[in-house]
């Protein structure tokens, strides 16, 4: 078995490599960052440099430190840093979100970040990258998670927002305010009513604008005068406004949260929202089973939620897989805690 | 089936009591009789027969799935269920016809009778014909529903009390009437369904017993002053026992249980002791353990019997009982719960009076002149083996189930103890992948030993910390079970005590749940052991 060493490591900080001394989403800030999306459990706050794929300039810059150096590459441009060649290809998460390609010595290594194979029209598609070593998350990785088309889960959201418009409520729709957000937005139909924003949402939005993503008209719900009727309108928010103060205003509400993990009754009803959308970002079991197929490494590294459950899985299979979880068991498994929704962001 | 998985949708979706009635009632609209017989007979928490062993569902969803035994484990650890589990884990299937309830159920119920190989073939035939469950869609709910009715799981949140309600909304007939009617044991038929609610329906048959009447709790720390005058209302002891209904017609005895269990050959003593009372005759009381002399025994010698389908002669001499009786619901063939308790209670006095056996005894009244008299009575409650006082207005008429302000319950404050948590286990259904079913321990010199399981008692936010303490200070993990690191503390009531040789501290205890988590304290200042000893009742 060859060693991918030189390429790539575990350490305590992150995934590192040796030969171009960088990290890939370090855990704490390091001299020098490639990062694979612009989540803030990947982009971590506080580095010198970072290196990313081109489309998540927009929200790079808003989201980490001013003094940064940033520098950017279009999906398939290349550059060589201490002889590893390093380029960024599509991983479908959301916007300008990447898999890092690392090459040296005729020896690849992908690290795929977050990834999903399914639709999104907010970003470009997964695309495979054959390579030797490929490191995935496994955040879904049980036969559990099996998602729906996407489209028919737009579908359901748009008619629960028309069958409660119709009951004089406003609908709040909760979903991460970077990705999860504007991937619903694009779906709404903006013929039924008014889509409202809360603040953390509405910066996506301008980020995702910026890059060129159309999105839907929506107006930040601290724009408007808070006395306003929002029957009948839509406002997508983050999770952790439900059940704070700041949704009085909106007067009969009915509730939804869109996230993976609304998969599972038990989590449904821990998130006491009137309803539960299943819509993940992340790769569900067949697809992550048919991502390693086709990118066909000598090795598979797991990471991230069901890690050992996976490496388990593709050792009986056949595949030679280790788990790399370099954070505490009691980090990693907050993945799993959080299935109450904090599924990719956990700011 | 879709539309009642649509209604098992509306109800899993709600806590609020109006959206579950009309969500029932609104099913009840639009289904025929026998659809509403069964959905009846679910709703109101009965269950098939098991059909299938699950070990074998099991097995056959992970080979369906192309998955390892190992991979449907880890699976159902997180998802917290086995219904919805198995509906998860077996891809997709494509569903050809929209069966009615009743037709799914006369589908099913014929699986228990193959042979093990058709079984398979049945249960996989409907995998094939049923979409996956993903999310809370009313098609792709249909396969978990017909899951929660194979491993007969079907729990969803609602009394037999809403239903009745529910079938009242929707017939129009008083729910007093629809509830007796679903007392006791019917089939669930369109015929049953539709005497269910017929306006001049028969009356009830000669084993049906009434809805029970249930009591509230008196907040320990307010005590009974609110209730207003003492002079209003009778006391008698509450006593530790299986509550029953004892029925006395067409020269037949009947004894339910609370569960609406029908009883038979359990209480062979008290079946004899009843041919003494007349026909059209129903006690409402509580089946203790008692000797002759009246003395009332522990719960746990009661146990003894309850764990017991047929009585043989050792035990029957061992423990003896009786059935207190406390009220009277029938008389002379007339249905007298609107009668005052007063009235109710000298009817039964009279009835009673004339008959002396030490297997039926009328339940006496505790005398008190005040409120604090019977304050100072109820102390004595754990010597009698009584659990504190019932207090019951004289005016009130028979209710039908808990409503409040006419029987109060009085307890004694339950014992407690400081224990250390020492085992987590992730819990089920909402507390899936949370861990909240706990072990506790007291010490014993310098070792800590389990004492008991609780899993009620802390609040969303204390289970999410201990959740988080758990992964953080796990050393040691059993199959799904956790060791960590005995640091927390919480107080531990628990409603009474028995020696046991099958606990490593040689004690049970019954009911145990958490008080509150002492912050306040640490392991060592937790409990000994022998603090828990001393509380053990003398042999």
């Amino acid at each position: 078995m060859p060693a991918f060493h030189q390429i790539l490591e575990t350490t305590p900080r992150g995934l590192y490599c040796p030969a171009g001394d960088f990290y890939v989403d370090p855990h704490y800030p390091v001299d020098r960052a490639v990062v694979t999306h612009a989540h803030t459990d990947h982009a971590r706050w506080g580095c010198k440099r970072y290196l990313a794929a081109a489309r998540s300039e927009h929200l790079l810059r808003m989201r980490m430190n001013d003094d940064a150096e940033f520098q950017f590459l279009d999906y398939g441009e290349a550059i060589t840093i201490g002889g590893v060649r390093v380029s960024f290809h599509p991983a479908g998460h959301m916007l300008g979100s990447a898999q890092v390609r690392l090459e040296l010595a005729g020896k690849v290594a992908v690290v795929g970040g977050d990834y999903k194979l399914g639709t999104d029209s907010t970003c470009h598609p997964w695309e495979p990258v054959p390579c030797h070593l490929f490191v995935t998350e496994t955040t879904f990785g049980l036969p559990v998670y099996r998602w729906e088309p996407q489209q028919q889960t737009i579908d359901a959201i748009n008619d629960w927002w028309r069958v409660e418009r119709d009951a004089g409520k406003c609908c709040v729709l909760y979903g991460y305010a970077v990705g999860k957000s504007q991937r619903l937005i694009a779906g709404l139909d903006p013929s039924l009513g008014t889509i409202y924003t809360h603040g953390a949402v509405e910066k996506g939005n301008e980020a995702y604008r910026k890059t060129g993503v159309e999105l839907p008209e929506t107006t930040f719900v601290g724009s408007v005068d808070r006395k306003q009727d929002w029957s009948g309108s839509i406002v997508v928010a983050v999770p952790s406004a439900h059940h704070t103060p700041w949704m009085r205003k909106f007067g009969n509400v009915s509730t939804a949260m869109a996230s993976g993990w609304m998969a599972v009754r038990g989590a449904r009803r821990r998130r006491s929202v009137d309803r539960g959308f299943v819509m993940s970002d992340h790769v569900d079991w067949p697809t992550l089973l048919e991502a390693v197929e086709l990118c066909d490494p000598e090795i598979v590294w797991a990471t991230h939620g069901y890690s050992s459950v996976v490496a388990r899985y593709l050792q009986e299979q056949g595949r030679n897989a280790e788990v790399i979880d370099s954070r505490s068991r009691a980090d990693s498994e907050s993945d799993e805690t959080d299935s109450a929704g904090n599924e990719e962001d956990p700011e | 089936m879709i539309r009642f998985a649509e209604l098992y949708n509306r109800l899993d979706s709600t806590t609020k009591t109006n959206e579950k009635i009309a969500a029932m009632v609104a099913y009840y609209a639009a289904a025929d009789s026998a659809d509403a017989a069964w959905a009846t007979y679910f709703l109101s928490g009965n269950k098939l027969r098991r059909l299938v062993p699950t070990k074998l569902l099991r097995q056959w969803a992970a080979e369906e799935a192309g998955i390892p035994d190992w991979l449907f484990d880890e699976s159902y650890h997180a998802v917290g269920d086995l219904a919805e589990t198995l509906a998860m884990v077996v891809p997709p299937g494509k569903m050809e016809a929209d069966l009615s309830l009743a037709t799914w159920v006369e589908e099913l119920l014929p699986i228990r009778e193959l042979d093990e190989d058709k079984q398979r073939d049945a249960i996989l035939d409907i995998w094939r014909k049923t979409p996956i469950s993903i999310g809370p869609t009313n098609a792709a709910s249909m396969r978990f529903v017909v899951m929660k009715l194979i491993t007969g799981a079907f729990r969803v949140g609602v009394s037999k009390r809403l239903v009745t309600r529910a079938i009242a909304k929707q017939c129009g007939l008083s729910p007093d009437v629809i509830s007796h009617r679903l007392m006791g044991n019917w089939e669930p038929t369109s015929k049953f369904y539709e005497t269910l609610i017929d306006p001049d329906g028969p009356d009830a048959s000669a084993s049906q017993p009434y809805p029970f009447c249930l009591a509230h709790p008196i907040d320990l720390e307010a005590g009974p002053e609110p209730l207003g005058d003492s002079t209003e209302y009778f006391a008698e002891w509450k006593w530790d026992g299986i509550r029953g209904q004892l029925i006395r017609r067409e020269g037949q005895t009947f004894i339910w249980s609370r569960g609406e269990e029908l009883m038979e050959n359990r209480w062979p003593e008290i079946e004899s002791a009843a041919e003494n009372i007349p026909d059209g005759c129903v006690l409402d009381g509580e089946i203790l353990a008692s000797l002759p002399d009246g003395e009332v025994l522990p719960f746990a010698q009661l146990q003894r019997r309850i764990a017991r389908k047929k009585v043989g002669k050792k035990l029957l001499s061992e423990v003896p009982v009786v059935f207190r009786a406390f009220d009277l619901l029938e008389h002379e063939g007339a249905d007298i719960r609107s009668e005052t308790l007063e009235s109710r209670r000298s009817k039964l006095e009279s009835l009673l009076g004339e008959i002396t056996h030490p297997n039926l005894r009328i339940c006496d009244l505790v005398a008190g002149d005040s409120w604090d008299a019977w304050a100072t009575i109820r102390e004595t409650s754990r010597a009698k083996n009584a659990e504190g006082l019932m207090l019951k207005r004289k005016d009130g008429l028979y209710d039908v189930g808990r409503v409040r302000g006419t029987w109060w319950k009085w307890k004694i404050a339950p014992h407690t103890i400081d224990a250390v948590l020492i085992y987590a286990q992730k819990g089920h259904g909402k507390r899936a992948s949370l861990f909240t079913d706990y072990t506790f321990a007291l010490w014993d010199g310098d070792t800590l030993v389990p004492i008991a399981k609780a899993y009620s008692g802390l609040d969303d936010k204390e289970i999410r910390k201990v959740d988080q303490f758990v992964r953080k200070n796990t050393n040691d993990t059993f199959g799904p079970v956790r060791s960590v690191t005995p640091e927390l503390v919480m107080e531990i009531a628990f409603e009474g005590l028995q020696r046991s040789t099958r606990h490593k501290s040689g004690i049970a205890t019954r009911f145990p749940r958490i008080v509150r988590w002492r912050h306040d304290k640490q392991a060592k200042d937790a409990n000994q052991l022998s603090d828990l000893l001393d509380l053990l009742p003398p042999d």
